[in-house]
């Protein structure tokens, strides 16, 4: 569904990715794990079109996309939820919502498309008329994908949902991302430092390091894998 | 309060006094006067030694006010004051002060030198409200917005008086120049932000002006552009004595002849300008185009991810506020009859910005607020003469001071629950 190959970004004159390969099929869940710096983001971004790749080709459902614009990628069907949520603050949680349709705000599916998100997370429903800026993080998480999912996508990349989020809350997001997986057959590509949750969510698994894919496999194969233990789950994050 | 504090604020407002004496020492303390055959410098050091200890006085006592952590209590009560002017509240003053334009030309105490100031002010109403579009809701700073109202006021004047089409036809032209004007100011500040973008466009204001006062040939340079038709009520033009075949406003309603029938025409169609401005915008924040721009200007990168395409929706942005700046210069071309370059410069920009801001970025009601406020203060201070300029600069450091996010900084959301009165 979506295959990288080679693909080589970079920042003015530093490079972040040398060269990744990486392919997420349709309807799997896909986690890539990583350090700082790893160049995590920078995929994320280089696949969404708001960074450009140098080299390599991304192609999506047999289509190249590695030269389009963000927004003619989204209508394509990959929607991203950025690091960090990027809730738009002084906007109204449905604002904010009505947004994630902007690509197809048509008005035909909406009512049935927010109604499908409130479902989803209840409390948004009660928060519609509030200002994005005063939900906590993790009611922003849930906005940020909610937003996302306003777009249809068939593929959803996830850069960091867990990130200064509550404990408690973030167990929930990642049993919602399990739900939109199944339920609404969207693939997710999840990108997270949180390693064990990732992996143990994911059915394939990537580990990046300094901008290239060192390890691969099943979730929870990578689980019990030695060098994974050492480097990110033992005194790394331990939920 | 401590002894330490005492001397810190002692020491400060001495520094104060410094500053207020090299300030102060050349200003006011070496005075010319021209006697005979030249220029003789007489020094009055008295007033510049008075000046000198206000500011270390007022320093000190600012300082040991701060360190006790209370302020100043007229402080506090007017900042209330001025709190309580909500958005809420702010609904019944958009209504009351609707009313009260439309029957203010009838108003007993209503004379000339009134409806001159009131049309100004709502001028600048629209100016800046058509701005607001581009800084209050897409978030681009735009200093160079009076571009777009002399590229207005240039359009309507030449093909007035080039074509003689009448005001109905020039008004919407010029309103499509000064949106192509726009667009072109877009494209090369696509990819600029905050300072920058401000930079670029406080430049593009300064060429258009230039090119006005260079382009001899079209735009007649520094002379300006004489003899811009006045406006006609519908075909019945506002003369005394019309020529042969016209009928005159006052002769076709059977009125005793009056100038004030022009001005009261004009404050009219500067109000119903204004009013479409002002319903444009408000209807167009709840379309999707209106709500990218408010995206926009709170995140672009999420955005991007959200599938909203930033160049359309910035060009757009520039391009609308710019056409209704273009229906403000129409609306002045033919009021004043005359233009030039004189009228373009960088602080009608700067004024037209000031309302933006000092209204509370984005509030519709916030810059009526903000026009009546600044031009009403500058009108108002018109016998302090040379200080008229210091009154307006003190009066937006208090706003400042006061409401430091502006007049109303409450954005009011586009999307509300059933019965839900916020």
């Amino acid at each position: 569904m979506l295959k990288i190959t080679n693909v080589e970004t970079f920042y003015g004159k530093i490079q972040a990715l040398r060269g990744v390969d990486l392919d997420v099929n349709d309807g799997e869940i896909v986690s890539l794990i990583g350090s700082n710096g790893a160049g995590k983001s920078t995929l994320l971004m280089t696949i969404s079109g708001v960074n450009k790749a140098r080299r390599g080709n991304i192609v999506f459902n047999g289509k190249n996309i590695e030269n389009k614009d963000p927004h003619k990628i989204v209508d394509m069907g990959i929607c991203q939820v950025p690091e960090g949520r990027r809730i738009f603050s002084r906007l109204t949680v449905e604002e904010n919502l009505r947004l994630g349709a902007h690509a197809n705000e048509k008005g035909k599916h909406f009512e049935n498309d927010i109604k499908e998100v409130y479902d989803l997370f209840p409390v948004l429903s009660d928060r519609k008329t509030q200002r994005g800026g005063t939900l906590s993080g993790g009611e922003q998480q849930m906005l940020a994908i909610g937003r996302a999912l306003m777009s249809k996508p068939k593929v959803l990349l996830l850069d960091e949902p867990s990130l200064g989020i509550a404990p408690k809350l973030v167990n929930q997001i990642f049993v919602s991302i399990k739900n939109i997986n199944k339920e609404k057959n969207v693939t997710i590509f999840l990108v997270e430092q949180n390693a064990k949750k990732a992996l143990e969510l994911a059915d394939r698994a990537y580990v990046l390091v300094n901008g290239k894919v060192t390890i691969k496999g099943p979730g929870q194969e990578l689980l019990k894998n030695k060098d994974i233990q050492a480097a990110y789950l033992e005194g790394g994050a331990k939920n | 309060m401590e002894k330490k504090d005492i001397i810190q604020s002692f020491k400060d407002s001495l520094f104060t006094g410094l500053i207020a004496l090299a300030l102060f020492g050349p200003i006011v303390g070496l005075r010319t006067v021209s006697k005979g055959e030249g220029l003789f410098i007489t020094p009055q050091w008295g007033v510049v030694f008075l000046l000198v200890g206000l500011c270390i006085l007022g320093r000190f006592l600012i300082n040991i006010n701060s360190a006790r952590r209370k302020e100043f209590k007229i402080f506090s009560t007017l900042s209330s004051k001025f709190s309580s002017i909500t958005e809420d509240k702010a609904k019944h003053f958009a209504i009351t002060g609707i009313l009260f334009a439309v029957v203010f030309p009838f108003l007993p105490f209503t004379d000339r030198y009134f409806m001159d100031v009131a049309i100004m002010i709502l001028t600048y109403i629209m100016l800046g409200w058509g701005l607001n579009i581009v800084v209050g809701l897409a978030g681009l700073l735009d200093l160079g917005y009076v571009a777009f109202y002399a590229v207005g006021a240039y359009s309507y004047a030449l093909i007035a008086t080039t074509f003689g089409w009448s005001f109905w036809i020039c008004l919407p032209l010029a309103g499509v120049f000064a949106a192509f004007f726009g667009i072109l100011l877009g494209f090369p500040v696509l990819r600029l932000r905050g300072d920058y973008l401000a930079i670029v466009t406080l430049g593009f204001g300064e060429i258009i002006r230039i090119i006005l006062i260079n382009w001899y040939e079209v735009t007649n340079g520094p002379d300006g552009i004489t003899g811009i038709p006045r406006p006609s009520f519908f075909g019945l033009p506002f003369k005394r004595s019309p020529d042969e075949g016209e009928t005159s406003f006052h002769l076709f309603f059977n009125l005793e002849y009056s100038t004030m029938h022009r001005i009261i025409f004009l404050y009219y169609l500067i109000l119903v300008l204004a009013l479409i401005t002002n319903y444009f915008t408000l209807k167009i924040r709840k379309l999707p185009v209106g709500r990218a721009w408010e995206a926009l200007r709170e995140d672009e990168i999420a955005c991007k991810s959200l599938g909203v395409n930033p160049t359309n929706t910035k060009l757009t942005a520039f391009a609308i506020g710019a056409m209704f700046g273009g229906f403000a210069g129409s609306f002045f071309a033919t009021r004043q009859a005359f233009i030039s370059p004189e009228s373009f410069t960088f602080i009608e920009s700067a004024i037209i910005v000031a309302i933006v801001v000092l209204g509370g970025m984005g509030s519709q009601t916030g810059v009526v607020l903000a026009s009546i406020f600044l031009i009403g203060i500058t009108e108002m201070f018109r016998d302090l003469e040379q200080f008229r300029m210091i009154a307006f600069g003190g009066a937006m450091v208090l706003i400042m001071v006061f409401k430091p996010k502006g007049i109303l900084a409450n954005r009011k959301p586009t999307i509300l629950m059933h019965g839900d009165k916020k």
